[in-house]
């Protein structure tokens, strides 16, 4: 371009060569990437709030306190609402947290506080990763190998027990690093005081790292209540309120959904609409105060 | 948060004092009891951990010995489905499970990747990148469920004008070559990329950010527009990253469900046209667990026996592609 430059050392004469314009094959390419590059993105971004509205547009028309405080209608009547489904998935979530939280941070509090570096906890850390990825449907196949074929009948403990399963990774693994990032002072502080070290970390670690622990919970709730497959051929479904029977199918918002989805009546269809406008502002709000616990000072 | 320890020492009050506290002594024998007992006690549960792995596979694999005795490999190579005469065959569900993760992946990979540039490469205000990525973020909020329903509502009419001048003009070519009639192989793709965009864009955007800031700095330098940056400089040194997201996006295509049970049309055969209808593995078990018979039950966790084998492997590969990669960026650094 600037052929006079190549041996002087002044900057090359040429005007403009320092100013953007289209003119420029090169900036042509440039700003057409960032034009396309930002449309994608907005593409990207524009089914969630296809969804958003869509649920606000057909899931608000059925809104009321009797959506609430009404079984679900049988094929081809109207009314009714999605009160059992409501009360099962907070039995199932109940369940599940009680399963998996023991697991989940107990596990966590050996990797990050006895594990180190040894093999067993390579291996348990793993074992956690390989679990993040676990379809959820398996977690279904399992729990229904585990409990349905032995208890002989689809039941609300299935479903929470394939829900814990899903739940035990997203805790532990946040729970650890949660633990993991206690400054090492407080601890030393602990131990120069003549503390064991399950003191240190019942009344030091835990109490200082319970916002992050906090926000794995809150993660591994909202993932849970959304799920489906796994309660399909575990949970099953009821037409019923819980009448406090553990081991009897029970009614969830997800599985609500899936099956009035397929449905051939409108007031189904709507019913799902409904569905799963509440489930997804559960979920949300689980999200927004996961967020908000996090935010804490030492975050950067 | 390390300093308020510090100076809570310094400015503490005489130490000698805390020397002669109560606070400070020897732990009682139920303290060292304690102390033992809770660090076994941290064991048995992580130990618990890789149980509760090792039982996942080891019952799945239980129940399905009888079927892999009674149908062996012909199971995967055959596609006929029928309780009732008790044959059963996945190849449709493991070809159809593998066209739509890699269709989602097409979509959903470009798409992601494309906005974990736009996040991480400086072409929005700082606020607005927080707010994108909020959103993308809440995208892996939604329940499968409700997408598979968004999908039934109004992906499928959408899709419906534009496949049906596809067919009517490019019939010829086998991707166009059925008509949508609702569910179907491209609805069930699109709903699974936006399913997968949010993990692809986290994990790429984590990459693209670990890319040290003076190697772009060094082109910009040189003269490069920030595209000639992105595609010689930021790409390259990010591509393990990148790589390793696309792998973890493609195992969570793999094993997705719901969107797929309610929209890919469960049919038991596999065609390459995008508007036919097909069915999945995870799709496979969803529909028919509820109501399976003995038998049938055994034919499924065989499937899931296979769906576990290509999703663990997958996801394996995956982690197994950051672990490297991060490690060679540290040395970049």
């Amino acid at each position: 371009m600037a052929h006079a430059a190549s041996n002087s050392q002044e900057v090359p004469a040429q005007r403009g060569s320092f100013q953007k314009s289209l003119a420029d094959s090169r900036t042509l390419v440039n700003t057409g990437l960032t034009v396309l590059a930002v449309g994608f993105s907005l593409i990207a971004m524009f089914p969630l709030f296809s969804v958003l509205y869509m649920l606000l547009v057909k899931g608000a028309a059925l809104l009321s306190p009797s959506l609430f405080s009404e079984l679900t209608p049988g094929a081809g009547m109207e009314g009714g609402g999605i009160g059992n489904a409501v009360v099962g998935t907070l039995v199932v979530v109940l369940i599940a947290t009680a399963l998996a939280l023991p697991l989940g941070f107990m596990g966590a509090v050996y990797l990050a506080e006895y594990g180190g570096d040894s093999k067993l906890a390579v291996i348990v850390r793993f074992c956690g990763k390989v679990l993040t990825g676990l379809p959820s449907i398996l977690a279904g196949v399992f729990a229904y190998a585990m409990v349905v074929v032995t208890t002989g009948s689809f039941s609300a403990f299935a479903g929470g027990a394939a829900m814990a399963i899903l739940m035990v990774p997203t805790v532990m693994l946040t729970a650890e690093s949660a633990l993991r990032g206690v400054p090492s002072k407080m601890k030393m502080a602990a131990f120069g005081m003549g503390a064991t070290r399950a003191q240190v970390v019942t009344k030091i670690v835990i109490p200082t790292a319970i916002p992050g622990i906090l926000t794995g919970v809150m993660l591994a709730l909202a993932r849970a209540m959304g799920e489906t497959a796994p309660l399909l051929f575990t949970a099953l479904f009821s037409d019923y309120w819980f009448d406090g029977q553990l081991l009897k199918p029970i009614a969830s918002l997800s599985v609500l959904i899936y099956n009035f989805a397929g449905s051939p009546f409108e007031h189904q269809v709507a019913l799902a609409w409904a569905a799963s406008l509440v489930l997804v502002t559960i979920v949300l709000v689980l999200n927004i105060i996961a967020q908000v616990v996090t935010r804490r000072p030492e975050e950067h | 948060m390390a300093n308020t320890g510090m100076k809570q020492a310094a400015a503490g009050p005489d130490l000698s004092e805390a020397f002669r506290s109560p606070v400070s002594r020897p732990p009682s024998a139920w303290q060292k009891n304690f102390d033992v007992v809770f660090k076994h006690l941290a064991h048995a549960f992580g130990a618990g951990v890789v149980l509760l792995l090792a039982g996942v596979v080891f019952e799945v694999m239980r129940h399905a010995k009888t079927a892999i005795a009674d149908y062996g490999l012909g199971f995967l190579t055959t596609s006929t489905w029928d309780a009732n005469r008790a044959q059963f065959g996945i190849l449709a569900e493991i070809l159809g499970t593998l066209y739509t993760s890699i269709l989602a992946l097409g979509i959903g990979g470009f798409l992601g990747i494309t906005v974990a540039l736009v996040l991480s490469q400086g072409f929005v205000p700082r606020r607005v990148e927080i707010a994108m990525k909020n959103v993308i973020e809440l995208l892996a909020a939604i329940p499968s469920v409700v997408y598979g329903l968004w999908g039934i509502f109004v992906l499928v009419p959408a899709v419906r004008g534009p496949a049906g001048w596809l067919n009517e003009h490019f019939g010829s070519i086998p991707f166009f070559s059925t008509r949508l009639s609702g569910p179907g192989i491209l609805p069930a793709s699109l709903v699974l990329s936006i399913m997968i965009l949010p993990t692809v864009t986290a994990i790429s955007r984590e990459a693209m950010a670990a890319v040290p800031k003076r190697l772009a700095a060094a082109a910009y330098g040189l003269g490069a527009t920030r595209w000639e940056v992105i595609f010689n400089v930021t790409l390259p040194t990010a591509v393990g990253g990148i790589f390793g997201a696309l792998v973890l996006g493609f195992g969570r295509a793999l094993g997705e469900t719901m969107a797929l049970a309610m929209l890919v049309g469960n049919a038991n055969v596999f065609g390459l046209s995008l508007f036919s209808p097909g069915n999945t593995l995870a799709a496979l078990l969803a529909n028919h667990f509820p109501e399976a018979g003995q038998v049938e039950v055994g034919a499924l966790m065989y499937a899931a026996l296979v769906l576990m084998l290509i999703t663990l492997t997958v996801n394996a590969l995956g982690s197994f592609i950051m672990l490297r990669t991060t490690r060679e960026l540290k040395g970049l650094g």
